[in-house]
């Protein structure tokens, strides 16, 4: 057995994935709830997008499962000595991509290449040249690697993508056989009803995102044991496994920040809405002043202070990635502490509302304590603006990782993250020839986790506030259907 | 309205004093003058003599609230609080941890920061505006769905990639505009045009989604429908009518952020080599200088709550109907 190792941010992530359960369970226990919810379900785009996101929460969550693996036993010792442990921590992630991750060339290749990037001397047949080294990993299966380089990758892209489209073929059908048989349909007409949106889920979109994502990743399964599919970086790692290694460090950014706001945000916004009067005063001053320092330097105030932390104290941390982890934990909280403000702005104006409403007051002539108002009454009518809030912030809060690590108060610089990935690419542009494949790695991955993120969460959005449903683009035929819905 | 001004720049005092207490606290009390001596000389093992001249050459060697060692008066004046926070309040900031004058390189770098900030500022506004107008203008078609999905995608690239990205196209590639520098010349507008554009480009799609919300919440106003019924032309309903009253709410987002253009688009300045407030920044960051942080946090936040005033002010103007009292 390996020894399990529990890092500051994996707990918290399994935090996340434990309440997330229980608002699912709650949701789904609640009438009105899942009603709302299910508007999103039936956002075509949303859904596709949530498949998106579902995959990148499995590689965060993957890469979240840390542990020390079992040294075997040296041949001598003897039969009841301890066992021992690797010094190094593995993620599950690291381990199913061992190769990748083990793989490492010596400097800079370009995707799919079988030589190295730059020039080196190289002794052939005795004699001193300068060009390019074959790669250690990259390619090292081919004999003859100009003439059989491009029939190589071919075959095996077409083999790749070929059991792509089996795999997605097969999940599509085993998809409509559970459809057939809940709507008791037969085959052909479920297969016709899914395709034309008429079974309240947008199974199109969602099977057709899937195909996309099956047919890239069989590519890159089929491709990536023999070449390096995204290149390396500077010190010969892999580009795609420091791209999926850096999911976990946006999503932890992402989440673990907007959770840090909620308590903070909720616990203000309701004092301060429900109380009225000094409380009010009091706590809207308190946000005043936290809002009105520009951020980055209030974040970088508190990052430079939990340095000096970190560097007083390294007998706290055990090994580097602990001491890394602590910091990107410490980082997100700290967006958490300096970014409340917004949210409880918004929570304290929604219960100023409220507090006055017909059914409070009930509650309070009833002798209903202001604890027990503000925690049945108030509260769990707060709850979806906190929803829309937590995850309209993720966008922004990924993105920001990488303007601070720019300015150095982000994460730690072995930490991998897009921020230090696009970081390391400022200068790699101005290289002549151009290592233009870490900048263009880093960017896809970010566009399209933010950009799912952004596109899911407008749907949650209008989903839970119908005004927003107004500003929703239509074709005039949509509009008409509404009007006439509304008359 | 007097009154109204007063109070507000009375609370805007009291706010400055919370962020002068919240930052003694956190550059002071929480990181002692020993631990950014230790930063600042460097390693781990440093000697308390180094540690002591450090804080000597620097001022930084009086405690922080009260000195029992003084006489008089100067048991309260001898300390860190009044010789470092309260300066502040007179705009006196003192010198940097590497002992140069804030206030000289304040003065200096304004211009570059403005040069920058007040052209991006302008013009991302008009940008902008035609942007969300004509997006609501062509609503219910092909374009507006590709206008509002190509904002979400601009929305969602990092600002450091446009940076870069545009350098390389613009200045590497094309080589129209130099990389980045500044100069206080007559061909100053050259080092301008790129950092400009970027600056607009990288905002246009929140702020031209935000705007289109603004006047799609207009659009389905009565007067709208009035103004239609005379038979006025569609343009000249949303240029007449609909951005007249708009105007409002547009006002209060953009004047907020009208001082801290001062501060200049940080990230924008030290890509560019331009040797404005942004870069003096990020330079006191990276070089672990508090007192520059310092200033510049002081610096932020009192504009911020110069912003907030002005809103104020100009939702009066803008609007005859609020009237603050």
């Amino acid at each position: 057995m390996p020894k399990f190792v529990f890092l500051a941010t994996d707990l918290a992530l399994y935090l996340q994935l434990l309440v997330l359960a229980l608002y699912v369970a709650h949701a789904l226990r609640t009438p009105l709830l899942r009603q709302t919810w299910r508007y999103v379900q039936r956002d075509a785009t949303a859904m596709a997008c949530s498949v998106i996101l579902g995959l990148f929460m499995l590689v965060a969550v993957l890469d979240s499962v840390h542990f020390r693996p079992l040294l075997p036993n040296a041949p001598d010792a003897a039969a009841g000595t301890a066992p021992a442990y690797s010094m190094q921590t593995f993620s599950v992630l690291d381990a199913l991509l061992s190769s990748p991750r083990q793989a490492r060339e010596k400097t800079y290749s370009r995707p799919l290449a079988t030589h190295q990037f730059a020039k080196e001397s190289l002794q052939r047949d005795g004699v001193t040249v300068r060009d390019y080294p074959r790669l250690k990993f990259g390619g090292s299966h081919l004999q003859d690697p100009p003439s059989q380089w491009a029939s190589d990758v071919l075959s095996r892209s077409m083999r790749g993508l070929a059991s792509g489209a089996l795999v997605a073929l097969l999940a599509a059908a085993a998809l409509a056989q559970a459809l057939a048989r809940r709507h008791t349909l037969t085959l052909g007409q479920t297969a016709s009803a899914a395709w034309h949106g008429q079974l309240g889920v947008p199974w199109r979109a969602i099977a057709l995102t899937v195909t996309a994502l099956m047919l890239i990743s069989a590519w890159v399964a089929a491709l990536w044991p023999y070449y390096h599919v995204l290149g390396t970086d500077q010190t010969g790692n892999d580009v795609l496994f420091v791209c999926l290694k850096s999911i976990r460090t946006a999503v932890v950014i992402g989440s673990l920040a907007t959770i840090a706001t909620i308590p903070l945000a909720l616990v203000f916004g309701i004092l301060a809405g429900y109380f009225k009067g000094w409380v009010d005063d009091a706590i809207q001053y308190f946000y005043t002043v936290l809002s009105s320092i520009p951020s980055v330097l209030l974040i970088s105030a508190f990052v430079l202070m939990i340095q000096v932390f970190i560097d007083k104290n390294p007998q706290l941390f055990e090994t580097g990635l602990e001491r890394a982890d602590i910091r990107l934990f410490l980082l997100a909280m700290i967006l958490g502490i300096t970014g409340w403000a917004q949210l409880a702005r918004l929570l304290r104006a929604e219960t100023l509302k409220l507090s006055e409403l017909d059914y409070v007051q009930a509650a309070r002539a009833f002798g209903v304590s202001d604890t027990g108002i503000m925690r049945r009454h108030i509260l769990p009518n707060l709850t979806h603006i906190v929803v829309i809030v937590a995850v309209l912030d993720f966008s922004g809060l990924v993105l920001y990782e990488a303007v601070l690590s720019y300015v150095g108060v982000g994460v730690d610089p072995n930490t991998n993250s897009f921020g230090t990935m696009i970081n390391t690419a400022r200068n790699e542009m101005s290289r002549d020839p151009l290592v233009w494949w870490n900048l263009f790695s880093a960017f896809g991955f970010m566009v399209v986790l933010v950009l799912s993120m952004t596109l899911f969460a407008g749907a949650v959005r209008e989903a839970f506030d119908p005004r927003a449903r107004a500003f929703r683009v239509r074709s005039s035929a949509q509009r008409v259907a509404t009007v006439k819905e509304a008359a | 309205m007097f009154n109204y001004i007063l109070r507000r720049l009375l609370y805007g005092v009291l706010v400055l004093v919370g962020v002068n207490l919240l930052t003694f606290v956190l550059f002071f009390a929480v990181n002692t003058p020993d631990d950014m001596a230790r930063m600042n000389i460097g390693g781990k093992r440093v000697s308390a003599d180094a540690i002591q001249k450090w804080k000597v050459e620097r001022g930084y060697d009086k405690p922080l609230l009260w000195n029992e060692k003084a006489q008089g008066p100067e048991k309260l004046t001898q300390t860190l609080f009044y010789q470092r926070s309260l300066p502040l309040f007179v705009l006196d900031f003192g010198a940097t941890d590497t002992g140069r004058d804030i206030a000289y390189e304040l003065s200096q770098r304004a211009g570059p920061s403005l040069a920058v900030a007040v052209p991006t500022f302008l013009l991302g506004v008009f940008a902008v505006v035609v942007f969300s107008l004509v997006l609501v203008f062509f609503r219910a078609t092909y374009l507006e769905l590709w206008g509002v999905g190509f904002c979400v995608f601009l929305l969602s690239i990092s600002g450091l990639f446009y940076i870069i990205a545009g350098q390389f196209l613009f200045s590497k590639m094309l080589k129209l505009v130099p990389i980045s520098g500044f100069s206080d010349g007559g061909d100053f507008v050259v080092f301008l045009v790129l950092p400009v554009f970027i600056g607009i480009v990288s905002r246009l799609g929140g702020e031209a989604l935000f705007y289109r919300t603004m006047f799609l919440e207009e659009i389905g106003k009565d007067y709208v429908r009035t103004a239609r019924s005379k038979g006025l032309t569609e343009t000249m309903v949303l240029f007449r009518h609909v951005l007249g009253n708009a105007l409002l709410p547009i006002l209060t987002s953009t004047v907020a952020v009208l001082p801290l253009l001062f501060l200049g688009a940080l990230i924008m300045e030290s890509f560019f080599g331009i040797p404005g407030l942004g870069s003096f920044t990020i330079d006191a960051i990276a070089g672990q200088d508090f007192a520059g942080v310092r200033a510049m946090v002081f610096l932020g936040s009192l504009l911020y709550i110069l912003g907030l005033v002005l809103t104020d002010i100009s939702y009066t103007l803008a609007d005859p109907r609020v009237r603050l009292g």
